[in-house]
């Protein structure tokens, strides 16, 4: 099988400072790559980096396209980068704000992507933006109030639909489920996950909670200093952790 | 089915000095389809962590663990994976859920995972938890909130629900009334009749005597403590 993303020796210094360095991984069809470790860990910047939003210093990322098969998004054109940015790819940010047009409706914002490949018969477009809301538990008498008009957790929702309508293959994650309270977070975790199983989603997915890469993330990748100090199968890098950063982490969560 | 040959394992604790602490040696052993082996020994012994090299959320230092055609000591992540979706069941002692998520798919999910379809996933998954009389008014509930045994019960159910040909069963029966203890140990003679291997942990020696057919003693395992 082809990996679908594929990284190598990814560096990226701001100076003489290391941002992330000597990353490399696979990341296959259907998988959920956690990143964890601590604030100034390097981890957004390595997210920044393989979702295209950073031009890294050294190294390679290759993309398996539907048309050409594995290509380099790094020495791709910028015409060639924007457009899988809307259709293979989807970034959810931390920040429902950041990836949301908070002056235009909840349905504008998911036909938005929509019409950005081509769709342009308004009927389809509301009637799959509807659909779409739905599955993230936004009722379709919202459809016309503006993101500003919701909670935090519908924006973030509301984020996601706009993220996964044009059928994405791979989604960037950077913290989901920050700053949500815990039961939106459950909320939004299952739903991750039921996406991520129904529609054969990869993603990758960068957070500092452990709970949230244990019931997501298949595979587990732990950064410390712009290192990956440790990388495996989540349950055993959370059950066996072998770095003594690792160790550190696990030890410290709070138990419930 | 499964065949461990050699495996040795130790922990090293960065944090505490960078202490090393040996915990397994030179174990092996080997489980036939339709057998099931017990493992025995104190507390401490290593029963569990032997247990979870199989399962792979323990890394093991040297020697082969083969569950079917995988070595799950030298694996890439995404081969044990798909042991474990495909081959290789565990019935941990805890049951670890998404929130939110219903009784009834918690049970179906290894099912729908291997691709089976949903009316189907969903009637088999009613099917068992019926028989470890889970109440059908629980069933669209998420079972974080159910009592130890009602979850130890979902945690079974769960674990049963695809027919695995490799199963690790940990303390299955602990915490368990008399009726769905029963349940549990025919659940475990019906995977065994189905050529099903089985590795157990049952501190309940009536249990572990009707279902086991061999035991093993890991402590035969033990590396001889440094002086």
């Amino acid at each position: 099988m082809t990996p679908l993303l594929s990284a190598r020796s990814i560096a990226k210094f701001y100076g003489t400072r290391i941002g992330c360095t000597d990353v490399s991984f696979d990341l296959y069809p259907g998988e959920v790559l956690g990143i964890v470790g601590e604030s100034g860990s390097g981890k957004s910047t390595l997210l920044n980096c393989l979702a295209g939003h950073l031009a890294p210093d050294t190294g390679e990322i290759l993309f398996d396209t539907r048309t050409d098969g594995p290509r380099d998004t790094l020495r791709m054109s910028e015409a060639e980068r924007r457009m899988l940015s809307r259709t293979d790819w989807a970034f959810v940010h931390q920040n429902p704000r950041d990836g949301l047009r908070m002056g235009v409706s909840a349905g504008g914002n998911v036909g938005e992507r929509l019409m950005a490949v081509g769709a342009r018969h308004y009927g389809n477009i509301r009637a799959e933006a509807t659909d779409w809301l739905g599955r993230v538990e936004i009722t379709d008498d919202r459809l016309d109030d503006r993101p500003s008009d919701f909670s935090g957790g519908m924006q973030q929702r509301l984020q996601i639909a706009r993220n996964l309508v044009t059928g994405p293959r791979l989604v960037f994650m950077d913290e989901p489920t920050g700053g949500l309270d815990v039961s939106v977070q459950a909320r939004l975790l299952d739903l991750l996950r039921g996406l991520v199983r129904e529609m054969g989603l990869s993603a990758i997915i960068v957070t500092h909670d452990l709970a949230v890469v244990r019931l997501l993330a298949h595979r587990l990748m732990v950064m410390k200093s712009g290192h990956v100090v440790e990388q495996g199968l989540t349950d055993q890098v959370l059950d066996d952790p072998q770095h003594a950063y690792t160790q550190l982490l696990v030890s410290s969560i709070l138990q419930v | 089915m499964i065949r461990i040959e050699n495996v040795s394992k130790s922990f090293t604790l960065h944090n505490q000095g960078g202490a090393v602490i040996p915990v397994m040696e030179g174990a092996s052993l080997t489980v036939a389809p339709g057998e099931c082996v017990a493992l025995t020994g104190d507390s401490g012994a290593g029963k569990s962590t032997l247990m979870r090299m199989i399962h792979g959320n323990y890394l093991t230092a040297s020697g082969r663990i083969l569950v079917g055609e995988t070595d799950v000591a030298r694996a890439e992540p995404r081969e044990i994976l798909a042991l474990r979706r495909d081959t290789l069941g565990y019935v941990s002692q805890f049951l670890r859920v998404v929130p939110r998520v219903p009784t009834r798919d918690v049970v179906a999910e290894p099912l729908l995972a291997v691709g089976t379809d949903r009316a189907t996933a969903q009637a088999r998954a009613e099917a068992l938890l019926t028989r470890l009389n889970i109440p059908q008014t629980l069933w669209s509930l998420s079972p974080t909130t159910f009592s130890g045994g009602e979850q130890q019960r979902v945690n079974i159910a769960r674990g049963f629900a695809h027919d695995f040909p490799a199963m690790l069963l940990d303390e299955p029966t602990a915490s368990l009334d008399a009726t769905n203890r029963e349940t549990v140990l025919r659940l475990i003679e019906e995977a065994k009749a189905r050529g099903a291997a089985i590795i157990g942990i049952f501190h309940d020696a009536e249990a572990r005597a009707r279902v086991a057919d061999r035991e093993i003693d890991v402590s035969a395992f033990t590396p001889a403590r440094a002086a």
